[in-house]
């Protein structure tokens, strides 16, 4: 049966039309749903992820199960308070008057989700769109099938499905929903794909959030704790579904004099965490498909590249694993260097001083997110005055992400808007300011016919100015 | 063509040098900015009003108040403030990320595109640049061709008192436009139409900028049963807010008024008096008012009335002074519903009345039509106000006045649906024109071993309990008093 899809979102705008989202009752028993789904359900999330993915357990858990969860629970939490209409200051201009800002749902949302962290991805949004009172479309990728038909399964069962729809499906399905018109697009992915989200919203002035991706650098000043530094490196790049995740670190810029050490420091931490054959190391997720894997095995077989190898490049064609891979010195116009790598390879680039990495990194594109590993109060001082990304993290990576009281968005071709906890309500309500006046308070100085006396007046009015507004009163 | 490619190519590459030069970065250049704005609307008024008298025959009182007190107010708001505006702000870190420190820094976005309006001409240029200013962006102003004498004015002044190294003005039509929007930009701020809008997103899409759509609508007026000197009040601002703002040419014009249909006769009557005490009574004594225009929006205005069904619902006004752009203040009593007076947004000075049984139904008959940019409601009941606004959505809603929103720098101002999105106005602006940029510091000392793999069911216990705050359980873990968490997968 084709996929009509006009029928889904006019279903939607009549559920949302009948006030039932707006309550905070309905969108408090969304969360739990959602909790209790994921509770019920972990074992078939964990499998999905694995058949999808390869993903070890502890990631599954970490990253993206405790994610949704810590999410739900922080929306159950807080939504009165978000809920609450904040007063906002009126000005002797308007007095008497007050006003208040109302937070209300833009009405209906559609999700379009990603591969990567199909389960997290999927319900932060979601759950951001439930929190403002809004009727949502999830689209999951077509690329993690077994999480894809695993939310028909449980959304279906668990969520109220007049107000919460997934659509499963690839192209096709994503086109034709795409055509129809939205109060508010999120899309997760490439920028090739959201030049096309941000074109088909335009033709409705549909608002968007694109969370794309980018280069992430890391910087890696020389006198730092190493193997602390070399461990957060490993989590936040291999620890990371492979190194393909939107804020993994791309690649590092350190000296040429401590470029041996990092490489040092990252092989035997990395032997620490996968073991001597990290391709059979139960802890490192696969690639996802054997279309990517061919991408990332061209990027290390590049020949400006190939003998810049340093660690690994090993390869698992029939389990579409490729081993932890660090290159030094690569060439800036190799293709590694000029695409998001979106694997577990990591190439190295050096510099003479550290902190002509700002160069580096300004000469790209704005990423997601940006990494500087020092002891330097100058150099961390320079490095978040001048470096523009989506986020930075200092002697950390990722990590910044997890904390639901910062905005997580990009900026240039990283993406537009944020979301996360709060800002996720936010994202997804319309801010709408309500002035109270009263018939009293009347100015004579608004209206014609106009005079000297009136303009007179009105300059002190709207500069606050009492003393002036007294003289222009009094004609003096 | 090719010309035009060229200058603004080079308008861009200019602006984008100066910009990652960090000029425009620091507290004193752009304080420096706004002062030089306060200077250049302060030194030049009379040339203001003159060109705004020239463009749209608006009256010098009009002309301060919506205009030049506006960016004046702007400036002054933002300078006060910009300070607070750029330090960042604390965010708050749960125990577990001990030692850390986290916060959100607003950065500028890189080279901002300002697209202007013709019917507010100067405010609608010079308040979204000094948001983009307050922001520390550098900026390529281009204001409205249906606006040439202000235009000159802005193209002229701004590089003698702004910094015009950073901050440009192209003059020009929709050529000049075409070239632009196919530039990369880091933030386009639109005002204009709906059908316009479209295709500047449209254009921004191609490279990912975001933009801010400041469109329109039909704007409507409830007006429940008042009486007395209430009812007077209500009408005169009325009046005042449809007619005495650029001839209702304006986004949050009043477009129609709704009311029950026994107060109608009242509300007429009341009207005419209104508008022959505020604007005279023939088309061509008009006082306190604009004209229209260009005769393209004068013929489109004209041609709502040319509609048999419409003509004859006018009960007060109807002519023109074609030679002068004048259309007179006009009032119609429920002109068809269906007719392009009733679905397209009118922006002009014709008011039509709607009519209904209770003024309850007002509420869906708004929900019927796309949201607007702002909903009026003249009523003192509260169950009505809280239903109406429970129940409409809308850009921004006003109890019992009209327009006066604009100059409330604590109000966000913007659109919803097809009244746009994104939103100015006192630290709205600024907002609006930055970057919030996470920042995460953490120290090298006390490192959490179980994020890092090889992984087994301690750490796991450990992150559950982590996830959950649970610091307690942790604590227990970590002396050995906990029952160590067993996979709950085949594996």
């Amino acid at each position: 049966m084709a996929l009509d899809t006009a029928a889904v979102v006019a279903e939607l705008r009549e559920t949302f039309a009948s006030g039932k989202t707006k309550s905070y009752e309905w969108r408090v028993s969304q969360f739990k749903a959602i909790v209790k789904l994921t509770d019920e359900h972990e074992k078939d999330i964990i499998e999905a992820l694995r058949s999808d993915l390869n993903k070890p357990e502890h990631e599954a858990f970490v990253h993206e199960i405790s994610g949704v969860k810590s999410s739900a629970k922080l929306a159950m939490k807080e939504l009165r308070r978000w809920m609450t209409p904040e007063k906002a200051k009126t000005s002797l201009t308007t007095f008497p008057s007050s006003a208040e800002i109302v937070s209300e749902p833009l009405g209906v949302i559609l999700v379009i989700s990603t591969w990567n962290y199909p389960f997290l991805l999927s319900f932060e949004a979601v759950i951001g769109a439930i929190a403002a009172g809004n009727t949502v479309v999830l689209k999951p990728s077509e690329i993690a099938p077994a999480m894809s038909s695993l939310f028909s399964k449980l959304l279906g069962e668990y969520m109220d499905s007049s107000a919460v729809k997934v659509v499963e499906g690839a192209v096709p399905e994503t086109t034709a929903l795409l055509e129809q018109k939205w109060d508010k697009i999120i899309y997760t992915g490439s920028c090739k794909v959201g030049r096309i989200v941000a074109a088909a919203a335009a033709k409705h002035l549909t608002p968007v959030i694109l969370e794309l991706g980018g280069k992430c650098p890391v910087i890696v000043d020389t006198n730092i704790n190493l193997k602390v530094a070399a461990r957060r490196l490993i989590s936040g790049k291999w620890g990371c579904n492979s190194g393909q995740t939107c804020v993994s670190p791309d690649y590092i810029i350190t000296t040429k004099e401590f470029a041996p050490k990092l490489v040092d420091a990252l092989a035997r931490e990395l032997e620490k965490f996968y073991g001597k054959e990290p391709l059979k190391s139960p802890d490192l997720s696969r690639i996802v498909n054997s279309s990517h894997f061919n991408r990332l095995t061209q990027l290390m077989d590049d020949k400006k590249v190939s003998g810049k190898i340093v660690h690994g490049g090993q390869r698992d064609k029939s389990n579409l694993k490729i081993a932890p891979t660090i290159l030094l010195d690569v060439p800036a116009d190799s293709l590694i260097m000029n695409e998001e790598i979106f694997g577990p390879l990591l190439p190295i680039i050096t510099v003479d001083k550290v902190d002509e990495g700002f160069n580096v990194i300004k000469a790209r594109e704005k990423p997601l997110a940006a990494y500087l590993f020092t002891n330097d109060k100058m150099l961390k001082e320079e490095f978040i005055g001048s470096v523009s990304a989506g986020g930075l993290s200092i002697n950390e990576t990722t990590l910044h992400c997890t904390i639901l009281t910062l905005p997580f968005g990009g900026v240039g071709e990283s993406g537009m808007g944020s979301y996360h906890g709060k800002y996720s309500f936010d994202a997804f309500s319309h801010k709408k300011p309500v002035l109270q006046r009263s018939f009293a308070g009347e100015t004579a100085a608004r209206y014609p016919p106009y005079t000297p006396e009136k303009l007179r007046f009105l300059k002190a009015f709207l500069a606050g100015d009492i003393l002036g507004i007294f003289r222009a009163l009094f004609g003096w | 063509m090719e010309e035009i490619a060229a200058r603004v190519g080079q308008n861009l590459a200019e602006l984008r040098q100066n910009f990652s030069s960090g000029r425009t970065r620091g507290l004193e250049w752009r304080k420096t900015q706004l002062r030089a704005i306060l200077k250049l609307v302060a030194e030049n008024e009379d040339e203001i009003f003159e060109a705004l008298n020239r463009d749209l025959g608006k009256h010098p009182v009009e002309a301060y108040r919506d205009e030049i007190g506006v960016v004046k107010k702007s400036a002054e708001y933002s300078l006060c403030h910009i300070e607070k505006w750029m330090a960042p702000k604390k965010g708050q870190l749960p125990l577990l990320f001990f030692p850390a420190k986290a916060e959100v820094l607003p950065e500028p976005l890189g080279v901002v595109l300002i697209f202007a309006s013709w019917n507010f001409p100067i405010s609608l240029a010079l308040d979204p640049l000094i948001g983009a200013i307050s922001a520390g962006n550098t900026v390529l102003v281009k204001p409205s061709e249906l606006a040439p004498a202000c235009t000159s004015f802005l193209a002229c002044k701004i590089p003698l008192y702004l910094d015009n190294k950073a901050i440009k003005v192209v003059e020009g039509g929709s050529d000049v436009a075409e070239k632009l929007l196919e530039l990369k930009w880091d933030k386009i701020f639109f005002t204009g139409s709906a059908r316009v809008g479209r295709i500047i997103m449209s254009a921004a899409a191609k490279h990912l900028t975001p933009v801010t759509l400041e469109l329109g609508g039909k704007c409507p007026i409830i007006l429940d049963s008042l009486s007395g000197s209430d009812l007077k009040v209500a009408v005169k601002r009325i009046s005042g807010g449809k007619w005495g703002a650029c001839a209702g040419q304006a986004c949050i014009g009043i477009d129609y008024v709704i009311v029950q249909r026994k107060f109608a006769p009242v509300l007429v009557e009341l009207l005419k008096k209104c508008i022959k005490t505020l604007y005279g009574e023939e088309v061509e004594n008009l006082k306190n008012i604009c004209r229209i225009v260009n005769k393209n929006h004068f013929g489109r205005i004209c041609n709502l009335l040319e509609d048999p069904s419409v003509a004859a619902s006018i009960v007060y006004g109807g002519s023109f002074d074609k030679q002068n752009l004048f259309i007179e203040p006009t009032i119609l009593l429920d002109p068809p519903l269906d007719a392009e007076i009733m679905t397209e947004e009118i922006f002009g000075p014709l008011l039509p009345i709607i009519t209904l049984d209770e003024v309850e139904e007002s509420i869906e008959f708004i929900n019927a039509r796309p949201k607007p940019l702002a909903i009026y409601v003249f009523t003192k009941n509260k169950t009505f106000k809280e239903k109406l606004l429970q129940e409409t959505s809308s850009g921004s809603v006003i109890f019992n006045d009209t327009m006066i929103q604009f100059i409330c720098d604590g109000l966000p101002f913007g659109g919803v649906g097809e009244s746009g999105f994104g939103r100015y106005h006192g630290k709205y602006s600024f907002d609006t024109f930055s970057h919030e940029k996470a920042v995460l510091h953490r120290s090298f000392f006390l490192e959490l071993e179980p994020r890092h793999p090889p992984w087994n069911g301690f750490k796991l216990e450990f992150i559950r309990l982590a996830y959950n705050f649970d610091y307690i359980g942790l604590l227990q873990l970590l002396l050995g008093l906990r029952r160590r968490y067993t996979s709950r997968t085949v594996h």
